[in-house]
């Protein structure tokens, strides 16, 4: 049992660390996010340079082969920089669809191009109705002459306008909730009948719906076996509730860290508010959820490279609900605490707060999963 | 980063498991899992057999009998007992004085008390709390007057746990009233409890049971040559004692064989015919308490490791453990009890007849385990630290 990080490991999280300090404050990121695109192509080919898209992917493919404990630290240094670039969709869940389920020909067509930082993905997947429930798929395809034919609609698609190509989910066979029948098509987005209408989140993100209508693609657009993709997007979203496990951990490092020195600056009734005894244990209880998030988050990204489906499953999901709390927990108490500044745009912990707040409700909220951790037994 | 441990923390554990399982004898590990309560002599009995082993005292050096064990093999020690439901070690011995003698101590006060601690000679408890010193320690008053060779020590003591049962107690006292900070002037003592002028009186906690005690002096006389470090110097013995205290606080085996247990309780008992198991409120409840445990065991890895890669003793940060860990054990104790719903009533027997003592238990053991967020440094004190220590607030 060891909790050590390798040489590389530090090396990469110290260098993504470095160039987010000196490139992306929070002005930066301010004009980032209302930019048409809402991301930055100089940041993404930073990101390529440094080699953090290619990070788990394998080395025939240009990638490093890392594990998810490499990506986690990648995504607790984005979480604290509070970065909004699609590096989660694409390397943690559209990438992994790709890495997992793709043919040989499909991986070496999508992902070098990934890691050069020359091609998008995102992942089409959420519906109306579906919730969190990932055997939900209305959308259907039919066999059309070589290729299918897909009717549908997505919801909420992550990072949808900034992809390429869009992994899309489609069902072949059976009815809007059985597990079996549901198939995984890669769509460019350049497809005549596919519409994304790009919108921005609360949390500073893009986000898209996505219509299919008519949308004819080739017998070699499937992705994984058809009909029987659901494994492969539980792997997938299991993995990638993992690295958000990891960049919310990041933000709450960084929430905790600047609501800890608010409290040493702030001065009212003649003294720093931080020497009031009221508002130190809340501090207190913001570290403790912390570590106890710290924990569990790396506790589901070791399990998600070296466990089964079943044990994956508990351990995701337990990691999800306890930082699912926490970040409700601390982005709520670091509001309190920074007081009416807590409140305003100009500081970045509003930011953080509501970043915070969707990760806590991405891929399930605590509900969802306290569900799901007990139906795993 | 490996979460599994290693072929040789394995094969420990699978040691330390086997000898207790045909080590302990039944009927201590069937007190212990009716929750019945334990009497000195089968604390002794226990005790007796692991010093007997070599393993009583993982901490100490091994010239005094201790282990060449790391921090790892100390936890899974620690863990395996736990889930094998042994009876505790009283740690004012094993854990508190001896440590203390360790550091601070002559060799004559090692050699007279550290053999005798070892095997049980001496059953110790601890005289720190006052009635009018709980969490504000430093303002204690039990007064120690030099006079000769011996100190004449009056005053009271309290929450004394198992006094009753002792031997001997360590107390920090107050040889000089007369100093500018109040943590100075502060000595600590080791007196025998068969000394003429200490009076011992129970108190009957809130579920019936009698664990703590009153302690009072009355010109008690102490040698000399029982004051361990220098007079005046006890703050800093009891400080050094604090980190010692907490790290073993979060007692996660104990609390996984208990989650278990409340598991196949929670089985048994029905709701509308069904299992309580399957009730999605109950449900999550106890799901919460198991994430919770989860996070807790990590974290406690976490520690360990740091401290292993460091070789530095734990920080202020150990007070998390001691704040989750009897936050858990409170929360368990309290699905116990409402799993059995009206059930849980149930005390203690009036007329003969056929009792349920198990579920008898379950309310008693939920009024008892709220001492766990009080003692040891109430889990406020504890937040008080790591903002102090951690935080620099």
């Amino acid at each position: 049992m060891n909790f050590d990080l390798s040489e590389e490991q530090q090396l990469l999280g110290d260098s993504l660390k470095r160039y987010l300090t000196n490139e992306y404050s929070i002005d930066a990121r301010t004009k980032i996010v209302a930019s048409p695109t809402g991301w930055s192509e100089t940041v993404w080919a930073a990101f390529a340079e440094m080699g953090l898209l290619g990070v788990p992917f394998a080395e025939e493919h240009g990638g490093f082969g890392g594990t998810a404990v490499d990506v986690m630290l990648v995504m607790e240094a984005l979480g604290e920089g509070l970065v909004v670039e699609p590096y989660w969709v694409n390397v943690g869940l559209a990438g992994r669809l790709v890495a997992r389920g793709a043919s040989a020909a499909q991986q070496a067509q999508i992902l070098p191009a990934l890691i050069q930082g020359k091609r998008r993905l995102a992942f089409a997947h959420g519906e109306t109705s579906a919730r969190y429930d990932l055997r939900h798929v209305g959308a259907r395809a039919k066999r059309s002459g070589a290729g299918y034919t897909i009717e549908g609609e997505k919801r909420a698609v992550l990072h949808g306008a900034a992809a390429d190509t869009l992994v899309v989910s489609a069902r072949t066979s059976g009815a809007d909730t059985d597990s079996g029948g549901i198939s995984l098509f890669l769509v460019d987005r350049a497809t005549a009948g596919l519409t994304v209408k790009d919108y921005r989140t609360i949390d500073e993100l893009r986000a898209a719906d996505v219509w299919l209508s008519g949308v004819t693609v080739p017998a070699d657009a499937l992705l994984g076996a058809e009909g029987q993709t659901l494994p492969l997007i539980e792997d997938a979203a299991d993995y990638a509730t993992a690295l958000l496990c990891a960049e919310a951990v990041g933000a709450i490092r960084y929430a905790n860290e600047t609501t800890l020195e608010y409290l040493k600056t702030r001065r009212q009734f003649g003294v720093p508010i931080g020497s009031f005894q009221a508002l130190q244990h809340r501090m207190v209880d913001m570290v403790i959820s912390y570590e106890q998030a710290r924990s569990m988050s790396c506790f589901a990204c070791v399990k998600v490279d070296t466990a089964g489906a079943a044990e994956r499953r508990r351990a995701v999901s337990a990691a999800k609900i306890k930082v699912a709390d926490a970040c409700r927990h601390v982005s709520q108490e670091a509001v309190q605490l920074h007081g009416g500044m807590g409140m305003t745009e100009e500081l970045k912990v509003s930011h953080t707060f509501r970043r915070l707040t969707m990760i806590a409700q991405t891929f399930g909220d605590a509900d969802h999963h306290l569900e799901r951790f007990a139906a795993a037994g | 980063m490996d979460l599994n441990y290693s072929t040789e923390e394995l094969a420990f554990r699978d040691e330390v498991r086997s000898w207790l399982r045909s080590n302990l004898p039944d009927d201590l590990r069937q007190k212990m899992e009716s929750y019945q309560e334990l009497s000195k002599d089968d604390l002794l009995r226990w005790h007796k057999i692991l010093a007997k082993k070599g393993w009583v005292a993982p901490d100490w050096p091994l010239e005094w009998g201790g282990t060449d064990w790391n921090a790892v093999q100390k936890y899974i020690f620690e863990e395996e007992c736990g889930f094998a439901a042994t009876p505790p070690l009283i740690p004012f011995g094993l854990r508190m004085c001896a440590p203390v003698l360790l550091r601070f101590g002559t060799e004559a006060q090692k050699q007279r008390f550290l053999p005798r601690i070892y095997d049980g000679a001496d059953f110790w408890c601890q005289g720190y709390s006052e009635p009018g010193s709980g969490s504000d320690l430093a303002s204690l008053k039990t007064r120690a007057a030099r006079d000769n060779g011996h100190y004449m020590v009056t005053g009271q003591k309290i929450w004394t746990t198992l006094a009753h049962h002792a031997d001997w107690i360590f107390c920090l006292v107050r040889t000089d009233p007369n100093t500018g900070k109040r943590q100075d002037g502060i000595s600590f003592l080791l007196i025998d409890m068969k000394t003429p002028g200490i009076t011992v009186r129970p108190i009957t906690l809130l579920d019936g049971s009698q664990e703590v005690n009153e302690v009072f002096f009355d010109e008690v006389k102490v040698p000399a040559e029982n004051l361990v470090h220098e007079e005046g110097k006890g703050w800093t013995v009891a400080k050094y004692l604090l980190g010692y205290e907490r790290m073993g606080t979060g007692r996660v085996g104990a609390s996984k064989r208990e989650l278990e247990r409340l598991k196949e309780l929670a089985a048994d008992y029905r709701k509308d015919g069904r299992p309580l198991l399957e009730d999605p409120r109950f449900r999550d409840r106890l799901t919460r308490v198991e994430v919770e445990l989860m996070a807790l065991e990590i974290t406690n890895l976490r520690f360990l490791d740091q401290m292993r890669r460091t070789g530095r003793p734990p920080g202020a940060d150990v007070s998390m453990l001691k704040i989750k860990g009897t936050e858990i054990q409170q929360a368990i104790t309290e699905l116990m009890m409402q799993a059995a719903g009206p059930l849980a009533q149930a005390f203690r027997p009036v007329d003969a007849m056929d009792f349920d003592h198990f579920t008898a238990r379950l309310a008693p053991r939920y009024c008892n385990m709220r001492k766990a967020t009080i003692y040891a440094g109430s889990n406020e004190i504890q937040r008080n630290i790591i903002a102090k220590a951690t935080l620099g607030l």
